[in-house]
Parts: C-alpha cells; structure tokens; sequence
C-alpha cells in the first residue's frame, strides 16, 4: 500500500464548558475574550485516531487543516505537539462570518491543494454544536462519509472499517478510501503533549503570527514555518465565501439564565424516581 | 480539570530562584548543543521555558489522570499473577499516558532518549506526580536508577539500556534482603561467575515495582566475605529470566506501588561498574538520589494534605461559622503552611546542590576542570551530601505531621474512609521509613553537626543575605537560636562520662552520649536552616513574609526545648534510659 495521508480538520474554539456569566455580551454576541480559546474536544478525539493509523501504518502522515484567525496555528501546533507532522492555517478576511455551507466550501476548497486518503474531523464543534461541516466537505468532495466514529478497526485492501457509535447501539462500517470520517466523543481521549515534542515545535509559527523573537529559527529549520493559506492559495468564487456565502441568519439571541425555582425536589425513594422516570418519559426526554 | 503545576505558584517560585542561571548553563554547557539537537535550548530563557511549559504538561496530566485514578488504585491494588506482577488498572493507564507524554528519562542526556533536565525541575516533577498519587510516585520516580547507570556503567551497556526507560520500561532498585534492611552489609544474594557470566541467586524482600524490566541488584560477588566490601552492583534484564516474584506485601499505604519478594535462581545479570563498590559508592548514590525523591514525595503529599484541611476547614460550618475561623484551626492550618513552605525550601536547596556537584562530574568526564570548578564541585558535593538526609528527615517529618493535622481538622470525617485525606496519611507513614529511616537520616546527618558544616552555613552564606525589614525580629530569633544550637552541640560534644565508681569506666562513651542527643541537634541546625531559607524566600517575594515569620517562632520554641532538655541532661541519665 501506498503511504497513507490522513488530514484532520480542526477548529479552535472558545471554551464552552466553562461558562462564566460574562460569556456572553450585552449585546448577545459571545464575549470570546472572557472565554479560553481550545482545541475543540472532538477534533482531539479525531486527532487521536489519527495519531494511531499513523503508528500503524509505515510512512503515513498526519496534517492538520483549520480555518480561523491567526491565533488558530495555536490548533496546528498543538496537534504537532501531539505527534502530527505539520498543518494548514485558512486564514483571510474574506472568511470572517461563515456559517457551515460557507465554511465547508472553503475547507473542501483548501483540500483541493491537497492529497488524502482520510479525512478525519471531529462530530461537531461546541461553540456551533452543528454536525454539519464535516459531512458537507464530504458531499462538496464527492466523498463516502462516515460519521459518529467510535473507533477506526483497520484498513485494508484500499477500505476502511469503523465501528459508529449510534444511538441505540453501535455498528461496524466498510467504506473505501477516500473519505471522511466524523469522530465521536466517545472515541478515546487524545494522547498528551510530548515533551520532546512539545521542545521541537514551540517556535512553530504561521506568517500572520509573525516570527517573534526568534525569527532567526525560521530560517534555521523550516520545519517550524506553518503553511498559511489565503483566499488566493484555493480557488475559489468570493460570492460563496464568509458572511456572503452564509444563508444562515441570526434572527435573535436570548440569554438564558437558569433559575433555582426550575428545579425539582424528589423523595429518596423507589416511588419518587418512579414519578420522575414517568414524567421524563412522558415528556419524551427519555425513551 | 486541574493543573498542579499552574495551580501551585509555589512550584514556579523555586524554578524561578537565582541560582538556576549557574545551573542550566552548566547543565547544558554553555547552549552548545542548539544546533546538534532540535528539543535543546538555545539560552538561559528558552530551557526555563522548556522546563515550564513541560512541568506545565505533566501538572495536567496529574491533575486530570494521576489524582483521578488514585482512589481506585488504592483499593485495587497490584496482584501476582504467575510469578508476575500485574499494575492495577489505572497503574497502567498512569505509566502509559507518561510515556506517551515523554516525562521518563528526564534528567538523562539526549544521547539516551533524555530531555536533559536538572535536578530542579526533575524533583518539581515527582513533587507533582506525588501529590497526585505518591504510591505511583514510587514507581515513577525510580527512573532515578538511570541516573546510577549513567554515572558508572559502561557506555556500552548505557546505550542498550537507558533508551529504554524512555520506551515504557521500568526499573527497580534490589536491595533489602529478610535480613539486610537499614544494615545492607548483611546482603547475602549470591553472584557468581560461570562460563564468563554472572548468575545471581537468593532472595530479595520489600522491593518497590519488584518486577520491572530492568532491575539495578546489589549482590555478594566475593566469596567468603561477610561485610560491604563483598557486595557488587549488577543489572538485570527481566528478559533473561531467571526471576520470579513470590508475593507482593499487603502495605498500609502507597497501595498501587507493588511491594514485592523475589526470588533468582540462576538470574543472568552484568556487574554494573566496578566489583566490590556496590555498597560503598554505588548504592550510596542510590540512596542520595532515592532520598532526595522521598523528599520529593514528602511535600507533594504534604501539599495534597493542606489542600484537603484548608478545602474542608473553609467549608465545614459548626457554631454558625466556617471552622477556619477558629483560632484552633487557623493555627494548625498556619502551621502547617508553614512547615510546606519550609520543607519544599529545603528541598529545592538540596536540589540546587546536587544539580551544580553533579553537573561538574559530568564536566570532569569530557574535560580537566578549572581549579575553581573543582572547588566548586567539592563544596557542593559536600552541601548535598549533608542537605539530603536532613532534608529527607524533616520533609518526610512535617508530611505526617500535616497530614495527621489535615485529618483532624476533618473530625470524624477524616477518620473514614470516605475522604482523600485517610489515604493521604496512610501514604505520608512511609516516606520517613523507606530509604533510610528518621533515625538512619539522623546518623548520616550528625557528621554535618559535629564537623561544623551546618554552622558554617548558617553563619558564612545565610546570615549574610539581606532579608526584608518586616522579618528583622524573625533574623533576631534566628541569631538566638544558633547560639543556642551552638552551645548545645558544645555541651554535647564535651561532655566527659563521669565513672560510677572511682577508677571503673564509664557507662557510657562520649559516642554515645552524642548519638543520644543526635536527632535534638539535628533538628535544632534544620529549624535554624529553614527558617534561614523561608526568609530568604520572602526577600524575593513578599508575600512570603507570613509564613517565614510563622515558621520562624514555631521553630525558635522547638530549639528552646532541645536547649533545654540538652542543658538539664547527664551522660549518666543514659543509664535510665535503658532500662526497658
């Protein structure tokens, strides 16, 4: 078999998990300053397994492609120092404001400068909680898709097994390369940074970020200078792209605020979770 | 969710401390490395950003893995299995995720598949695994075995060995025999040679991860012979065969680190150095490095137990309050900031020390030293030697001490086994035992009392530093306290055991009256050379100001209690005291 190129899709995002009450701004935008900007949690566990073919497989390569502002190579390096062997920084004005058509437009643009046997992205992202992207580079690509990857089994004779994790159970999947696959939570977590790695790359930058103090490394090893695309570098029609390409709309955004009276005292005992397992069946949260 | 590393600014303070300029730029030898190897520092800056942002990974990984396995550990436990030891379940996943994250072999030289780290950070390292889990703790920080075959193997056998503890293999360190504990001179383990190759047999007791690939064995290499001088240092691969484990001990705490019994029956093993030094240098440095990981150990655990008292006493509400506000409580919490700060400076010093001696050995190898390099390096070999047990005493001390207060503060709480601190003081009761117990520290301690050395510290570096006004009356005690010390180790030291009787000899020696009062007058040099380094701590940083001062009067009423039990004592009491 040829070498495996297995490019994982990546988003930085702010930290959701740990709202604060001023994450949100008067005006009912996200206060991204208030919140920390990550990896996004899915996006590792696709990262992971990544990281694991790449073990498996001799010669295989691991990039990482991500869309966002300059402060988004922070996502490429973290994947370097998780073991990826480097990434792509989609980065340009024109971007600003995509929803999930526009922005997969872009990454199946930018792919287009690529090779790939496996696209690996994570389900969704937890500042849109969409599932969208992924499957729609798929179709953009003209690419099979498996989405909900639970664990990737093996590859052989030019397809790819993956278990799916589903809501009612789990199922197992033949696909040929190439494709897309969508990981799952569920999947297992991904590796550490390595230390050694971690040494190696810390000086990584992408041209927007400019060199820092240590411009004089770029030169020495080219290893540490991301790749950064701009609108230029895929091609692509403007019109499909940023807040133009967006027929997603925010009409208004109310701020929820959670109330002690919502919630409901049970008696410990067989008969009051009795009630409330009947009430949440009954209101369709379960079953 | 947690860091320990980010969430303890206490960890960065000592990284940051001055010294550390000397000690990198040796370590590294002056930055020439940059361009040969990619993971090293180009400068003073960028290895402290090295250092920072691995501690940094590993703070998340114990907070996150390690704390969140260690309860379930601690019931699991290790088995035997087939004459195998086999790691509970989270034992595993802990020594996995620290591979795959590169924090083995981290003190050893790039050539090994090292990161080359000082000691400094190293011993922040197993502070930080250790308030996590301080019986994985165990089993981590025995990579220090490494730093014994890098000091005297062949670098033959260096480069077949040392990449591998950086690949997901352990080591152990076989010393105890049933009847070689704190006397390893009675090692009887035989090594004998056949057909050019040494074979050991006999048992080996209380081995900490007993079974791990690679094993550093002290054994009796010279037939005939009774004492140290006998004993030889080997290496044994598991690979080779030849041993088995028989049992693993049921321990009252550190659960998760196997304990085990072994047994060798014609092991296959290569001598590690030269013959007939295994006790007398190898083991010696052993057991400085393994001490100052006890050390290291101690105050992760004494920092996990403040954590619990301090958490639990803020949200404990009797009478209407927080219990925190109650003098009794506000206290023993003060105290026992204290006493962390203290052992941790301590640590952190000793630390120092061993990073330039050792850096100056490893420069001794590839090039003659200056004159005043070797200086240097006797001097602070010298310092380390007489830092480390004092060190490994009062740090192993104040972890039961805090953690025993921890649980108090939690009342009946604390007594079951609902919270982290009843692991915490099972876990705190070996490390003043293990590698040298309190008593054995005090023995190898006293020399630095009676040779003066703690005195010429504490009079010619420390009561020379400037210290911040607000701790003028803390430097007055201090000063009163080395008087005492001072007079104390004079009466000590000349007394003359009077005779029962005209013309009989006296009961007792001198040797002995001095090793009676040995622990007071160690003790009495430590409170004094802590109390010395918190201050200098608060000249750098002001909030430390408190606790220096609050260590400072705590240890000025422990000295005034020595002096007096010194002062009123006769080499003739000895007699009483051995009437058990």
């Amino acid at each position: 078999m040829k070498e495996l190129k297995i490019v994982v899709l990546a988003k930085q995002v702010p930290d959701t998990r740990n709202v604060g009450k001023d994450a949100m701004k008067a005006d009912g935008t996200v206060n991204r300053a208030a919140l920390p900007a990550i990896f996004n949690p899915e996006d590792l566990n696709a990262l992971e397994q990544a990281l694991r073919l790449k073990e498996t497989f001799k010669g295989a390569t691991v990039h990482i492609l991500t869309m966002g502002p300059g402060r988004a190579a922070e996502i490429i390096r973290e994947a370097m120092y998780r073991g990826a062997d480097g990434g792509y920084l989609l980065s340009d004005r024109a971007f600003a404001g995509s929803d999930t058509l526009a922005t997969s437009y872009a990454i199946s643009r930018a792919l287009g400068n690529l090779e790939y046997d496996i696209i690996l992205c994570g389900r969704q992202a937890i500042d849109g909680d969409t599932a969208q992207v992924g499957p729609q580079v798929a179709e953009k690509l003209g690419l099979p898709q498996v989405t909900y990857a639970e664990e990737i089994r093996g590859i052989e004779n030019g397809k790819i097994t993956v278990k799916r994790r589903l809501e009612r159970g789990v199922e197992v999947v033949e696909c040929p390369l190439p494709t897309v696959v969508t990981v799952n939570g569920s999947a297992p977590a991904c590796r550490p940074r390595n230390a050694r790695l971690v040494m190696k790359y810390k000086y990584a930058r992408a041209s927007q970020e400019g060199a820092g103090e240590r411009a004089e490394l770029l030169d020495q090893h080219p290893y540490l200078r991301l790749t950064e695309w701009n609108v230029n570098d895929i091609r692509c029609e403007a019109t499909e792209l940023g807040l133009n390409g967006s027929p997603t709309k925010v009409k208004t955004i109310e701020n929820v605020v959670f109330q002690a009276k919502e919630s409901k005292a049970l008696t410990a005992d067989d008969a009051g979770i009795d009630e409330l397992m009947k009430e949440l069946i009954a209101n369709h949260t379960i079953g | 969710m947690a860091n320990f590393y980010t969430d303890n600014t206490d960890i960065k303070f000592h990284l940051e401390h001055p010294l550390m300029r000397e000690i990198v730029t040796l370590k590294e030898d002056g930055f020439r490395h940059a361009d040969a190897h990619d993971t090293a520092p180009r400068d003073f800056e960028d290895a402290m950003d090295n250092y920072d942002k691995v501690l940094e990974i590993l703070g998340e990984i114990c907070g996150d893995t390690l704390a969140e396995n260690a309860e379930d550990i601690d019931t699991e436990g290790p088995r035997v299995v087939d004459g195998r030891v086999e790691y509970a379940p989270g034992t595993r996943r802990n020594h996995d995720v620290l591979t795959q994250a590169g924090l083995y072999n981290m003190s050893l030289p790039r050539e090994y598949e090292g990161l080359n780290f000082p000691i400094v950070p190293y011993v922040m390292a197993a502070e930080l695994v250790s308030r996590a889990d301080a019986g994985f703790g165990n089993i981590w920080g025995l990579q220090d075995c490494a730093e014994t075959i890098h000091e005297f193997a062949s670098d033959e056998q260096k480069s077949r060995y040392l990449p591998r503890g950086a690949r997901g293999e352990t080591y152990a360190m076989d010393l105890t025999e049933p009847d070689a504990g704190s006397d390893l001179q009675a090692v009887q383990l035989k090594a004998t040679q056949k057909d050019g190759r040494w074979l050991l047999n006999g048992v080996k007791r209380f081995i900490t991860n007993g079974d791990a690939q690679i094993a550093l064995v002290l054994a009796r290499s010279e037939e005939g012979t009774q004492d140290g001088r006998g004993l030889s240092m080997f290496i044994y691969d598991r690979a080779n065969g030849g041993m088995t484990v028989r049992r693993i001990e049921n321990k009252l705490g550190i659960k998760g680190s196997p304990t085990c019994e072994l047994v060798f029956k014609d092991a296959p093993a290569e001598l590690c150095g030269d013959r007939k030094l295994g006790l007398i240098k190898y083991v010696m440095s052993l057991m400085n490095g393994a001490r100052l990981g006890v050390g290291a150990q101690a105050v992760g655990i004494a920092e996990a137990a403040y954590r619990e008292g301090l958490k639990y006493a803020r949200e404990r509400v009797q009478f209407g309050k927080p219990i925190i506000e109650f003098p009794a409580i506000y206290e023993m919490l003060a105290n026992m900031q204290a006493k962390l700060r203290g052992a941790r400076s301590i640590l952190y010093e000793t630390s120092r020390f061993v990073d330039i001696y050792k850096a100056y050995t490893h420069l001794s190898n590839e090039r003659p030293l200056e004159r005043e390099e070797r200086d240097a390096l006797k001097r602070y070999q010298k310092l380390a030697d007489f830092y480390t047990p004092l060190l490994k005493l009062f740090a192993s001390e104040y972890a039961n001490e805090i953690a025993y207060d921890s649980l108090q503060i939690h009342g009946g709480s604390g007594y079951m086994k609902d919270y982290p601190i009843q692991r915490l003081v099972r876990d705190a009761r070996i490390t003043n035992i293990s590698e040298g117990t309190s008593q054995l520290q005090v023995v190898a301690a006293i020399r630095g009392v009676t040779t003066g050395h703690y005195l010429k510290q504490i009079r010619e570096v420390y009561e020379q530093a400037v210290t911040p006004p607000a701790l003028a009356t803390a430097r007055q005690l201090l000063a009163t306290m080395t008087d005492e010390y001072e007079a104390a180790v004079a009466a000590v030291t000349t007394a003359v055991p009077a005779a029962p009787t005209a013309g009989a000899a006296p009961a007792v020696t001198s040797a002995e009256y001095v090793d009676f009062h040995a622990r007071r007058l160690v003790e009495m040099a430590g409170y004094i050379i802590i109390g010395h380094l918190l201050l200098q701590d608060a000249s750098r940083d002001e909030a430390r100001v408190a606790p220096a001062d609050i260590f400072v009067k705590y240890g000025r009423a422990k000295v005034a209690a020595h002096a007096a039990f010194i002062r009123d004592s006769r080499p003739e009491d000895l007699e009483a005291y051995k009437k058990n």
